[in-house]
C-alpha cells in the first residue's frame, strides 16, 4: 500500500541536542500507529517537524506521494493533518465553541454563524460522548476537558487524511479512552491514517496496528504491534532489559496498615459549593491516600482545598488536630503541605526559568526574597533530583520549556520535594511520563511514606492508586462517597462497582 | 563568533558602537575627554551625563516590566517630584544651606513612594490592568504638579541643588554617579537576593508562582514602588540641571523613551527574564542618537525620524526571524507552540 505520509532522514538539532538524528518514519491510510520512547527520546519533536513547527535540519517528508514541507501547523492543517499536541494549546479565554472552530467557523455572507457554531459544536462533542456547556470559557473546565475539546477539534475536521494525537489520553478516565478510542476507530475505516503517542502500553496495544520506536532521538525500528511482546518493547525503548521494572512490581501491595496517632490533615466537612460537597477526611504521617474517581468527580478540587489553592466556603481544616485557616498556598506551606498541579504547563512550571531555578522556587518562596538560598547548595539539591529522577539532559542550566513533557513534570515534582514537606498532595504526577521514570516515580513515593510523609495521591490510573495507598477515597460527581481501607479484598472492580452505584457512607 | 552574536546584548553594543563611531566622522574631537576646572568635559562624558535620568527611569521600567507590567505614569512622577522640591527650596528662608535642601529631596521622594504606592495597589490589590492603573496617574499626576507649582514654571537659585544635576565630584558629574549607584543598587537587590528569580517568576506565570507560595501582591507594590522612586530621583536630576520645575517638560514622553530602552535591551514585554545591563545600554543608545542627531547635523524637523530609523534597525537586528530571512538560519524556532 502506497503511504499516506513518509519522512525520510528527519534531523532535528536543538541547541546542545541532537533531537532527531536520521529517522525514517511511515504511515499508512488506515492504520493507527503508535511511536514510542522514554520521555525525551523525540517523539513530539517528530510531530512538530512534521508540521512545520520547527524548521528540519535535514530529511524529507511526502505526503501522499508528494513533497512537502510545511512553515506552521495551520498551513500542515490545511493540508489535511489535524494535530493534538501534547500539551493543549487553545485559548483558554475563548469558550469551548470558539476554541473548537477558531479559524473556520461556520460563516454565511462572511459573518459568522454563533447559533450554527454552537450546534456543531455540540455535536462534535456529543460524539465523545460529553455533554457540557460550549459557551463557557475553556479554562473554566479542567484539563481533562480541555484534553477532550482538543481532541473533539481535531477531530471535527472532515477532510483530514492525517490525524496526530501527541499523548491524548494523559489524563482521561478508562471511559473517555474508550469514547476516543471508538472515534479513531471509525477514522481508520474511512481511510484517515492516525498517529498516536501514549505511555500507557495497554491503550497502545489495543488500538495500534504497528509501531514505531524512537530512543534518544534515533530510530529503533518498525513493527507490527502483533508481532512485538510488551517487554521486548520495553527493552527496545529503554535500552536494556528490565529488571528495575520487575522490582516494582515485587514491591505493590505492600499497604500494610499505617500507625494512626493525630492526622497531620483532617477535614471536617470541608467543601466548596460548586467545586466539591463537604467531605471528611483524615491523612496520617506515613500514610498514602488515594483519591479515585471519574473525570470530573472533584478529585482536583478537593486536592486544592487542603493546600488553599481555593479558599473553602465551609467546614473546618484541622492540622495536627489544631484549627487553621488556610487562606492560600503559602498557609498550607508553611505547615509542611505541599501541592503538585496536574496542570503543569499553567500552573506549574515557569517555562523560561532554567531547571534549577523552577526547581528551587517553592523553597525559595517558602524563604522569602531576601535569604536566598547560597548557589552551592542550590546546585547540590538541583543535582540529586536530576539523578534521582533521572531528569534528561542532565543540565540545570537549560530553560525548562526545552525540556520534553515528561522531564518537565519530574522538574515539577522536585520543586516539591525539595521542600521536603510532611504532607505531599500530587495530582497526576505520573502523567505524561514513561514507563521506567513511572515505576521510579511510584517507588519514590512509596518509599518516602515509608520514610513518614504523608501523600494524597490524585491519579486517572486506578492501578496506580491501588498498588501505592493504604486508603483510597472514592469521589463521584463533586462527592465523597466512600472510603476503602486498601487490601486484598479490594481491586479495580469494586472501586468501579462504587463509583457506579455511588454507595454513600 | 557565533556564541557572541547569539549574546543578547551583542547587537544593541554593536549599535551604541557604530553611533558613537558615525560621530567621530562628523567632528573628530568627538572621544576627546579634557579637564577643565577640576570638571571632565567631552560629549562622552555629556553622553553620560545626559543618560541618566533615562537609565534611573528606565530601571525602575525594568523591574515593572518584568513582572509583566507596565508603568506609564513614570514621566508624571518625574514632574511631581521636581515641582515639590522647587516649590519647598523656594520657601527655604537660606536656599544654600545643604542641610534642608536635603530635607526638601527627600520630601520629594517620599511623595513618589506614595504615588508608586498607589500604582501597585491598584495593579495588585484592585486586580486592574497596568496600563490602564498607570494611566490614571500619568494624566492626574502633571495636573498634580501643576497644581504645585501653580501652573508656572518655578525658577529656584540653590547651590546645593544644583549639585544634583549639574554638579561635579572629583570631576564626575553627580548625576551621573547618582545613575551608576541606581544601577549598583538595583543589580544587588535583585541578583544578590532573590528577588530577581521571583520577579521573573510572577511575570512568567502569575498563577504557578502563587501555588509556588510566592506572594506576588507583595512582590508587584514593590516594584512600582521602586520605579516611582527612581523616577522621582530622575525628577530632581532633570530640575536641578535647569534650576526649575517646568510641569510640562519634565519627563515628557520618557515613559516611552524608557519602554523602549528596556525592549532594546532585551527584556519582553510580556514579562519574565530582564536585564538589567540590557536596559542601560537601552538607554544609553537613545540618548546617543539624540546628540548624535545634532553633531551629525540631522535637520530638526526630522531628528524623531531619524531615531525611528536606527531603532528599526536594531530590533529587525535582533528579531531571529528577520536574521534568518536575510542573513540564513541563525535561529531554528519559528512558531510559538510549546513543548
Ligand atoms: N525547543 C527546544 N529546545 C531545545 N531542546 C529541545 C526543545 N524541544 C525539545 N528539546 C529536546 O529534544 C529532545 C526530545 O524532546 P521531545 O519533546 O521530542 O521528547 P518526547 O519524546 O516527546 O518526550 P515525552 O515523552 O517526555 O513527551 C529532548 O531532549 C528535549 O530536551
Ligand atoms: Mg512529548
Amino acid at each position: 500500500m502506497a503511504e499516506q505520509l513518509k519522512m525520510t532522514g528527519i534531523k532535528k538539532i536543538f541547541p546542545g541536542v541532537v533531537a532527531l538524528d536520521d529517522v525514517d518514519f511511515r504511515l499508512l491510510p488506515g492504520e493507527i500507529h503508535a511511536l514510542m520512547g522514554e520521555n525525551g527520546a523525540g517523539k513530539s519533536t517528530l510531530i512538530k517537524v512534521l508540521t512545520g513547527v520547527y524548521d528540519i535540519d535535514g530529511g524529507e517528508i511526502e505526503l501522499a506521494g508528494e513533497r512537502v514541507r510545511f512553515t506552521g501547523p495551520l498551513q500542515a492543517q490545511q493540508a489535511g493533518i489535524s494535530t493534538v499536541y501534547q500539551e493543549v494549546n487553545l485559548c483558554p479565554n475563548l469558550s469551548v465553541a470558539e476554541n473548537i472552530f477558531i479559524g473556520r467557523e461556520p460563516r454565511k455572507f462572511g459573518r459568522i454563524q454563533w447559533s450554527e457554531t454552537r450546534k456543531r459544536a455540540q455535536a462534535s462533542l456529543a460524539r465523545l460522548d460529553l455533554d457540557i456547556d460550549v459557551t463557557a470559557q475553556l479554562d473554566s473546565y479542567s484539563l481533562a476537558i480541555q484534553q477532550m475539546v482538543a481532541i473533539a477539534r481535531a477531530t471535527d475536521v472532515g477532510t483530514t487524511k492525517v490525524l496526530i494525537l501527541d499523548e491524548p489520553t494523559s489524563s482521561l478516565d478508562a471511559s473517555e479512552v474508550e469514547q476516543l478510542f471508538t472515534i479513531m476507530r471509525r477514522l481508520k475505516a474511512d481511510g484517515v491514517a492516525i498517529l498516536f503517542v501514549s505511555h500507557f502500553l495497554d491503550q497502545v496495544y489495543e488500538i495500534a496496528d504497528r509501531m514505531t520506536v524512537l530512543r534518544n532521538g534515533r530510530l529503533i525500528g518498525e513493527y507490527r504491534t502483533d508481532e512485538l511482546p510488551q517487554m521486548q518493547l520495553v527493552s527496545k525503548m529503554i535500552g536494556k532489559e528490565l529488571e528495575a521494572l520487575e522490582q516494582i512490581e515485587e514491591h505493590a501491595k505492600d499497604t500494610t496498615a499505617v500507625e494512626r496517632g493525630t492526622p497531620i490533615v483532617e477535614a471536617r466537612e470541608l467543601g466548596r459549593d460548586g467545586a466539591i460537597a463537604p467531605f471528611s477526611l483524615t491523612i496520617h504521617a506515613g500514610e498514602v491516600v488515594g483519591l479515585a474517581g471519574l473525570l470530573g468527580s472533584g478529585r482536583t478540587e478537593l486536592a486544592r482545598l487542603l493546600f488553599g489553592a481555593d479558599r473553602p466556603d465551609r467546614g473546618e481544616l484541622l492540622i495536627d488536630g489544631k484549627p487553621h485557616t488556610v487562606k492560600a498556598p503559602r498557609d498550607a506551606m508553611a505547615e509542611g503541605i505541599a501541592f503538585s498541579s496536574e496542570n503543569r504547563r499553567t500552573e506549574g512550571i515557569i517555562g523560561e526559568l532554567t531547571v534549577r531555578e523552577n526547581m528551587i522556587l517553592a523553597m525559595q518562596a517558602a524563604r522569602g526574597w531576601t535569604r536566598p538560598i547560597p548557589r552551592r547548595k542550590q546546585d547540590e539539591l538541583v543535582e540529586q533530583y536530576i539523578k534521582a529522577l533521572q531528569i534528561r539532559p542532565a543540565d540545570p542550566e537549560r530553560l525548562v520549556r526545552d525540556l520534553s513533557g515528561g522531564n518537565q513534570q519530574k522538574v515539577l515534582l522536585a520543586r516539591w520535594l525539595i521542600t521536603e514537606p510532611r504532607l505531599l498532595i500530587i495530582d497526576e504526577p505520573t502523567r505524561g511520563i514513561d514507563v521506567g521514570a513511572k515505576a521510579e516515580i511510584q517507588r519514590l513515593v512509596a518509599q518516602l511514606a515509608d520514610g513518614g510523609m504523608a501523600v494524597l495521591f490524585v491519579s486517572a490510573e486506578l492501578e496506580e492508586v491501588l498498588r501505592l495507598s493504604h486508603k483510597i477515597e472514592v469521589l463521584r460527581d463533586r462527592r465523597l462517597v466512600e472510603e476503602l481501607e486498601n487490601g486484598a479484598d479490594v481491586d479495580a472492580d469494586r472501586i468501579m462497582q462504587t463509583i457506579a452505584s455511588g454507595a454513600t457512607t | 563568533m557565533t556564541s557572541m552574536l547569539r549574546h543578547r546584548l551583542f547587537w544593541p553594543a554593536a549599535v551604541l558602537v557604530v553611533l558613537l563611531a558615525s560621530n567621530l566622522v562628523f567632528s573628530n574631537n568627538f572621544f576627546t575627554i579634557t579637564l577643565q576646572d577640576g570638571h571632565l568635559y567631552g560629549s562622552l562624558i555629556d553622553i553620560l551625563r545626559r543618560s541618566a535620568p533615562l537609565v534611573l527611569v528606565a530601571l525602575g521600567m525594568t523591574l515593572v516590566i518584568a513582572t509583566g507590567g507596565i508603568d506609564l505614569s513614570v514621566g508624571s512622577v518625574m514632574a511631581i517630584s521636581g515641582a515639590l522640591a522647587c516649590l519647598l527650596i523656594g520657601d527655604l528662608s537660606n536656599p544654600d544651606a545643604v542641610g534642608p535642601v536635603l530635607l526638601v529631596v527627600g520630601a520629594a521622594i517620599a511623595l513618589c513612594l506614595v504615588f508608586g504606592l498607589w500604582n501597585g495597589f491598584l495593579v495588585a490589590v484592585l486586580g486592574i490592568q497596568p496600563i490602564i492603573a498607570t494611566l490614571i496617574l500619568m494624566v492626574a499626576g502633571r495636573g498634580v504638579a501643576q497644581l504645585i507649582t501653580d501652573g508656572q514654571i518655578l525658577n529656584v537659585h540653590s547651590a546645593p541643588y544644583r549639585v544634583i544635576g549639574a554638579g561635579y565630584f572629583l570631576a564626575v558629574p553627580v548625576s551621573f554617579l547618582i545613575a551608576a549607584a541606581a544601577v549598583g543598587l538595583t543589580v544587588a537587590l535583585t541578583r544578590r537576593t532573590a528577588l530577581g528569580l521571583l520577579l521573573e517568576s510572577v511575570g512568567g506565570s502569575p498563577t504557578a508562582s502563587r501555588l509556588a507560595g510566592i506572594r506576588s501582591r507583595r512582590i508587584t507594590i514593590m516594584v512600582y514602588v521602586f520605579a516611582a522612586a527612581f523616577a522621582g530621583v530622575a525628577g530632581l536630576i532633570y530640575s536641578s540641571d535647569v534650576s526649575s520645575a517646568d510641569s510640562n517638560a519634565a519627563g515628557n514622553l520618557i515613559e516611552l523613551n524608557a519602554i523602549l530602552a528596556v525592549v532594546l535591551g532585551g527584556t519582553a514585554l510580556t514579562g519574565g527574564r530582564f536585564s538589567i545591563a540590557g536596559s542601560v545600554l537601552g538607554a544609553v543608545i537613545i540618548t546617543t542618537l539624540d546628540i548624535t542627531a545634532v553633531s551629525v547635523g540631522v535637520p530638526v524637523e526630522t531628528t524623531l525620524l531619524f531615531k525611528a530609523v536606527v531603532v528599526i534597525i536594531l530590533c529587525l537586528a535582533q528579531s531571529a526571524t528577520f536574521r534568518a530571512k536575510v542573513f540564513g538560519r541563525f535561529g531554528t524556532k519559528r512558531a510559538e507552540v510549546p513543548a
